[in-house]
């Protein structure tokens, strides 16, 4: 430690203004305020402050992730190896895994956080910590198949057209990291929707069926799993959404350092439970029959809700706000399923949409405490 | 009595450091000053050159803005030194006092049979208008308006203020004789907001409404109260002061002497012995940190940690302040510091850091920033220390962006920077709050008045 810092204070004023590299500055701070939090002072307003940062708050989220992902990649090897009928170990089915899902990371974060680090040195702005956790999203809500370049094409997108355009973390509408998903499932949709995208190379060996629970609803087709089953993850899907049980995890972590934000969690939950139970009363086909509580396990709506909903960039802003949007988002979602039969998974689809209406639902609520301020001066004018 | 105010939203700080209850007269020191810096928008206009004698409560200076507005000597010396700042700016205005005070006579008066008029050309002859910051703004008032109500704060809740009641002592008449004053300053109600978890002379004052405010930081802060008790509407004044200048009034009224004492503490994890100390406005602070201060790198800040000002060790005490706070500096690296559950010697909102298990430990913090700036990311962190019906953040954005007509919509009459100091402790993104509300409020200033 003191030889890190050492060796980071030999070289600091070369990237300080009139050093050598002044150029590249930011990203030299980048990886220095990564190992060290800085020695900067108050200099005005309050001179003490609160331990957190960003930093902490983005390697928070980083943490909720590590159950699902640990899972996911366990998963990965499971539904490959028990389609194939093939016994196989722990390790090695976790071993399978790590292989397939581990490239999509590296590609995630290299080309993600490059291009980050480009934009901070032409701007000469300070690296934001954002990217922690999108990068790590990402591929939890790909298919395991999808090839790498198209991965890496996606995050380009996400991250120059929905991120940087707008001016960098805490600028963009959109969420980046369903953003790049959402890219990724207009351009190679035959590598992200269908039946043979969600188990490690379905579309090559024979005897292996990629199908999710919610395609085969939507084809009316009988669930082959049991409930068990769900709530573990023991089921094919994006390599993060499949565990109920591991999410919840990552969501008690989130709502016990009120990190993420409880309101529109819960009401996304609601949203969707009560749009479930309504369909389940009407019940004229498969999907509209099934449970509306095993609705909220299957699918992205779980994962969404936790980890993509609450992000407090592109969510609303506003408490009552934060209220509308959740619920709206659960009810989009099971819309979205019951009725698009080509596209099973509506949660992709509500949150981005709701990520559009949220600055609007903001408005209105604002718009609620303006008047009340305005009609407060009124009245101390009439009387 | 009226109804209790209960403040749930908000943050108690508790530092190590509070002052003890013992007062001690600090030696005369040679040099006293008044700043005009302290005086936020006001441009001075002097009265006196360099050698001129003054007694207590002779002329300095006034607003160049408004003549009422006077400004007047502490003690009685002569004027030794007026330094420049930039732009030849008057800095201080420096008084080599004199061993023993001789003050400028008043007459003394009843102030309950007096008219309003006289009342003010009274106050205003003293130098006594500075004690009245006015909200919206949180600057110094036009004397010739009338406000709706005035507004006294008994307390303060941020982190080791002095405790009012205590420093008090003695004063309790010349507190009531300026309520009395202030009472015909006003359309409307003297407003007193006492703390609900303690029964001390304020809850004795005779001729104000009274209101018993309970819960955490900021509820001591008067822009919160007037928020709780009667918000300002666009176009109104309210008036507000500091219990200590109101018994400075009042000993005004009966003694005829302008005496600016004060009793302050001296607080912070850097003070060897926290305490008390009886001095007057403007005193040279050198003498107050002779030998009790532990280490060599501190910040001195008049007031509070979370609003006052950085000052050097051998300036003044400033107008307003009862607290002067010591706390170590921060400079330096922490490795992987922003690893959550590490760092527990920090105090935080949040429960990344195990604080919220030890809400009653007295903490030791420095000025470090633990974090760098960053673009407003998360949303509901300032909602939870800003109690009052206002949405801080879309305030502050609008602030940043000098959009005149939202800001006004959204509130910008009723705060004053002090109110954002907890978010500027709070907030994840180190955004400078108070400073953004400054700017924001010097613009109202110039564009609507």
């Amino acid at each position: 430690m003191q030889f890190l810092n050492n060796l980071m204070e030999k070289y600091r004023p070369h990237f300080q203004k009139g050093g050598k590299f002044e150029k590249y500055g930011p990203a030299f701070s980048g990886i220095d305020t990564f190992l060290f939090v800085p020695k900067h002072t108050t200099k005005r307003g309050a001179h003490i402050r609160d331990g957190i940062d960003l930093k902490r708050v983005m390697i928070v989220v980083v943490f909720a992730l590590i159950p699902v992902t640990l899972f996911g990649i366990w998963n990965v090897g499971y539904q490959h190896f028990s389609q194939l009928g093939v016994e196989k170990g722990f390790w090695e089915l976790f071993g399978y895994g790590a292989i397939r899902f581990l490239p999509m990371v590296v590609v995630s974060y290299v080309v993600g956080l490059g291009i980050e680090f480009a934009y901070a040195i032409i701007r000469g702005h300070a690296v934001n910590e954002g990217y922690l956790v999108s990068g790590l999203l990402i591929p939890l809500i790909m298919p395991i198949d999808l090839p790498l370049p198209m991965l890496a094409i996606s995050v380009v997108f996400a991250v120059v057209i929905g991120k940087e355009a707008f001016g960098g973390t805490g600028m963009n509408i959109l969420n980046p990291a369903l953003l790049a998903r959402a890219f990724a499932f207009f351009s190679y949709a035959g590598s992200m929707s269908g039946d043979a995208v969600w188990v490690a190379d379905s579309k090559i060996t024979d005897g292996v069926s990629g199908e999710t629970i919610l395609g085969a609803l939507a084809q009316g087709k009988e669930v082959g799993y049991s409930v068990i089953d769900m709530f573990i993850g023991y089921i094919p899907g994006s390599v993060g959404e499949t565990s109920v049980l591991m999410i919840l995890i990552g969501a008690a972590f989130l709502l016990f350092t009120g990190i993420a934000s409880w309101r529109i969690m819960l009401s996304t939950i609601i949203g969707g439970a009560i749009t479930a139970f309504l369909f389940n009363l009407w019940g004229i086909n498969t999907i509209m029959n099934f449970p509306w509580w095993q609705h909220l396990m299957v699918g992205g709506f779980l994962f969404g809700t936790v980890f993509m909903a609450t992000d407090p960039v592109t969510a609303a802003q506003t408490t009552k706000g934060k209220w509308i949007y959740g619920f709206l988002i659960g009810v989009l979602a099971i819309l979205v399923r019951v009725f698009n039969g080509a596209y099973p998974e509506g949660m992709m689809m509500a949150i981005l949409l709701m990520n559009v209406f949220a600055p609007l639902i903001d408005h209105y609520v604002i718009e609620g405490n303006i008047n009340q301020r305005l009609k407060r001066a009124k009245k101390i004018v009439t009387a | 009595m009226s109804q209790d105010i209960r403040i749930k939203k908000g943050l108690t700080i508790k530092l190590k450091g509070v002052a003890k209850k013992k007062v001690s007269d600090l030696p005369r020191t040679t040099i006293y000053a008044i700043k005009p810096t302290d005086f936020h928008g006001i441009t001075p206009k002097l009265s006196v050159k360099v050698g001129n004698k003054v007694k207590a409560g002779d002329l300095l200076f006034y607003s160049k803005e408004n003549e009422m507005v006077k400004f007047t000597s502490p003690v009685s010396g002569e004027i030794s030194e007026i330094t420049r700042g930039a732009k030849r700016r008057i800095l201080d205005i420096r008084i080599v006092a004199d061993t023993e005070d001789t003050y400028k006579e008043f007459k003394k008066e009843d102030p309950s049979k007096m008219t309003t008029d006289t009342i003010k050309s009274y106050l205003s002859e003293a130098g006594c208008f500075p004690f009245f910051i006015q909200r919206p703004y949180d600057v110094i008032v036009n004397p010739s308006d009338v406000p709706k109500a005035i507004f006294i704060s008994s307390f303060s809740s941020a982190p080791m203020a002095a405790d009012e009641a205590f420093a008090l002592q003695g004063q309790e008449p010349f507190f009531q004789t300026g309520i009395n004053a202030l009472k015909k300053l006003t359309s409307g109600k003297v407003h007193l907001s006492v703390n609900g978890e303690e029964n001390n002379m304020f809850n004795k004052v005779e001729g104000v409404e009274i209101h018993r405010v309970f819960g955490k930081h900021p509820a001591g802060n008067v822009g919160v109260q007037i928020n709780k008790i009667d918000p300002i509407n666009q176009g109104e004044r309210v008036w507000t002061i500091k219990p200590q200048d109101v018994a400075i009034i009042g000993k005004l009224f009966q003694t005829g002497k302008y005496d600016a004492t004060r009793v302050i503490a001296l607080a912070g994890s850097a003070v060897t012995n926290p305490q008390y100390y009886r001095v007057k406005i403007g005193v040279k602070l050198e003498k107050l940190f002779q030998d009790q201060i532990k280490a060599s790198n501190v910040r001195y800040i008049n007031g509070d940690v979370l609003t006052g000002k950085w000052i050097r060790k051998n300036n003044f005490l400033s107008f307003y302040t009862t607290l002067v706070s010591v706390i170590p500096e921060g400079d330096h690296y922490t490795f992987f510091g922003w690893l959550p559950f590490t760092q527990n010697k920090l105090y935080s909102m949040s429960r990344t850091f195990f604080s919220w298990l030890t809400p009653n430990k007295e903490y030791v913090l420095d000025t470090n920033m633990n974090g760098e700036e960053r673009a407003m990311v998360l949303t509901g962190e300032m909602e939870k220390v800003f109690p009052m019906d206002i949405y801080p953040m879309q305030l502050l954005k609008a602030t940043l962006v000098s959009d005149i007509e939202k800001m006004e919509k959204l509130g910008i009459y009723e705060v004053a920077p002090e109110d954002f100091a907890l978010i500027d402790y709070t907030s994840s993104s180190k955004v400078e709050a108070q400073a953004i509300i400054r700017e924001g409020l010097d613009l109202m200033i110039k564009e609507v008045g």
